[in-house]
């Protein structure tokens, strides 16, 4: 037998197995606990091998009615629309910044970077959007603070700029029209930085709640990350989530599977968040 | 002279004109959300009224005399710094050693697997981390599960203020020495391999490869991230501190920054003066921070400045 493993090795293997668990226990202990049944919850507190399994909670989630249910349908719609909504900017803009022939995209480059440095702030925001009216209704999820990102403009920018100039001389000298080559050439070839900055723009609608704590005053649109921010912070809402049980409402269980639900598009969608996620962070840290 | 000028940018957009009709949006979006937001900061000097808007009357610095004689302003102000000193102090030394070690890691599978699942908690949002806090902390959680086996009492975690430093830094590092670790390594595997092997002739070891060519090499890198770090230290991430603070009172005393302070200004009191002011204030402050901090790193590691 081969001596290749060191007592160094093994340390550094324990230290970052450590961490690592350290990362993601947590987040089974959620998952555990949201299959208790409440009163094994209740008796034994949260473990990680729940003495009694039950899945009373994820009913009353999926209950027909149910106001998780519809701040799901809520979060899953302002994605959708916001993701390809800022897509669609973030596109336009980028394909007009990279092309040699606008003569002033370096000053407009500027024009978008200097609010990164510059913003007033929390107040002068807000007093914006209530006088665009976007103040409780579904557009003020959508539009403010998140539509649209410089970091990511540049970030599309670069990756169109790398494609080579003949490009756009051929497609002209052929007659193409801009939006034919925007769309019908540029396009498919962008698609690992049209991931990247979907992947963003999707993850931060998913879990935004800041437009929902600033912008809405009605309950009615509260958007998932909100319904479950009120579930905790206001106990009106937690008996609103589980008065459609007539029996026994499961609630410590309810919370967990709440959070359970919120997660699961993201540990689907993990694989390919991390690839391009990782790639476009250490574009975004090192040029950027 | 100045139509001439004119008539050239007009030129210049009609000849590109589908271009900059593609750019009108990120535009429009920039002025409204950008540059137009910009006149509302003059709301710290007046009593506003939201139906004359920053036409309001003028009260000069009457915001700022209330806002300095208040002692909570002090309180939040300390925090702020406090907690995100603490953070970049300790989450830069975390994601430090994480990257050497990642570095050391020879098995690539073993690497991979366990960069995921470090990764992982920088995807979910601080509303969901005060969830999984929730189960740990509670009265009934985890934690309390574990003290109680080993005989101790069980611990109100939510009414200890002086825990939460301990917690809020724990969270930090959880949530974001994955992450920074990553951008750490991928700097340190840009280092001239040449150096490596140079050392290895003249007999250095692992060890004294990594303090002699891998840190040094490493710290330009950590200087710009630390810089930008440094410059926010008067804001404070109003996603985390609200999550996982919410309005309990009992932690406010340690957990109450400037931008919780400021929410709670604008949206529950409804003084949008009041709350400019704090908020000028602050990017004052952190206007001077960032060309402070640059200035000193400049000096010490001329690639780790920012401009």
């Amino acid at each position: 037998m081969k001596k290749n493993f060191t007592l160094s090795e093994l340390f550094i293997t324990c230290v970052v197995s450590l961490f690592s668990l350290i990362c993601i226990l947590p987040i089974l202990l959620v998952f555990t606990n949201s299959i208790a049944s409440e009163k094994s919850i209740g008796t034994y507190g949260y473990s990680f091998f729940p003495k009694e399994i039950s899945l009373s909670a994820y009913r009353a989630i999926f209950y027909p009615g149910s106001p998780i249910l519809k701040s799901y349908a809520i979060s899953v719609f302002i994605t959708a629309a916001g993701t390809i909504l800022a897509l669609l900017i973030t596109y336009l803009a980028a394909y007009a910044l990279a092309n040699r022939h606008v003569k002033y995209r370096n000053e407009l480059a500027l024009f978008f970077f200097i609010t990164t440095v510059f913003n007033s702030g929390l107040v002068p925001w807000y007093l914006m959007c209530k006088l665009l009216h976007l103040y409780n209704n579904i557009w003020s999820l959508i539009i403010p603070s998140l539509v649209f990102s410089p970091f990511n403009l540049f970030l599309m920018r670069n990756f169109i700029r790398g494609l080579p100039d003949s490009l756009m001389e051929s497609a002209k000298m052929d007659g193409a029209k801009e939006t034919r080559i925007a769309f019908q050439i540029y396009f498919p070839l962008c698609l690992p930085a049209i991931a990247t900055v979907s992947l963003f723009y999707a993850l931060g609608y998913w879990n935004d709640w800041f437009n929902a704590v600033m912008l809405l005053d009605n309950a009615n649109l509260y958007p998932l990350q909100m319904t479950l921010f009120k579930i905790q912070s206001d106990s009106k809402m937690l008996s609103e989530v589980t008065s459609i049980i007539a029996m026994n409402p499961p609630t410590e269980s309810l919370k967990m599977a709440t959070a359970i639900v919120t997660i699961g598009p993201i540990v689907l969608l993990y694989p390919f968040l991390q690839k391009y996620f990782v790639k476009g962070m250490i574009v975004g840290a090192i040029k950027g | 002279m100045c139509l001439n000028g004119l008539q050239k940018v007009v030129k210049e957009i009609c000849a590109n004109r589908m271009c900059y009709l593609f750019l009108l949006p990120a535009v429009i979006y920039t002025l409204l959300f950008g540059y137009f937001t910009l006149p509302y900061m003059v709301i710290a000097f007046e009593r506003y009224d939201f139906t004359k808007g920053i036409g309001s009357p003028w009260v000069g610095f009457k915001n700022f005399e209330f806002f300095f004689k208040s002692s909570e302003v002090w309180v939040v102000t300390r925090n702020t710094i406090v907690l995100n000193g603490l953070f970049i102090v300790c989450g830069t030394v975390v994601a430090i050693a994480l990257a050497l070690l990642f570095n050391e890691v020879k098995k690539k599978l073993f690497l991979k697997t366990a960069q995921s699942f470090m990764l992982f908690p920088h995807f979910i949002s601080w509303v969901i981390v005060s969830y999984i806090l929730y189960a740990l902390l509670s009265t009934n959680g985890l934690l309390n599960h574990w003290i109680a086996a080993f005989g101790g009492n069980p611990v109100r975690w939510y009414s200890e203020p002086n825990a939460w430093y301990v917690i809020l830094v724990a969270l930090y590092i959880v949530k974001n020495a994955g992450y920074t670790s990553i951008i750490y390594l991928a700097s340190i595997t840009s280092i001239d391999e040449g150096l490596y092997e140079a050392a290895v002739i003249d007999g250095a070891n692992r060890w004294q490869q990594m303090k002699h060519i891998t840190l040094p090499l490493l710290m330009p890198t950590v200087s710009i991230l630390a810089l930008m770090s440094i410059g926010r230290i008067f804001f404070a991430d109003f996603g985390m501190m609200y999550a996982l603070i919410k309005d309990n009172g009992l932690l406010l005393p340690v957990a109450d920054v400037i931008d919780t302070y400021v929410f709670r200004m604008m949206r529950v009191t409804g003084e949008p003066s009041l709350a400019m002011a704090v908020g000028l204030f602050q990017s004052a402050v952190g206007f001077f921070m960032v060309y402070g901090s640059n200035a000193l790193a400049k000096k010490k590691y001329p690639d780790g400045a920012l401009f």
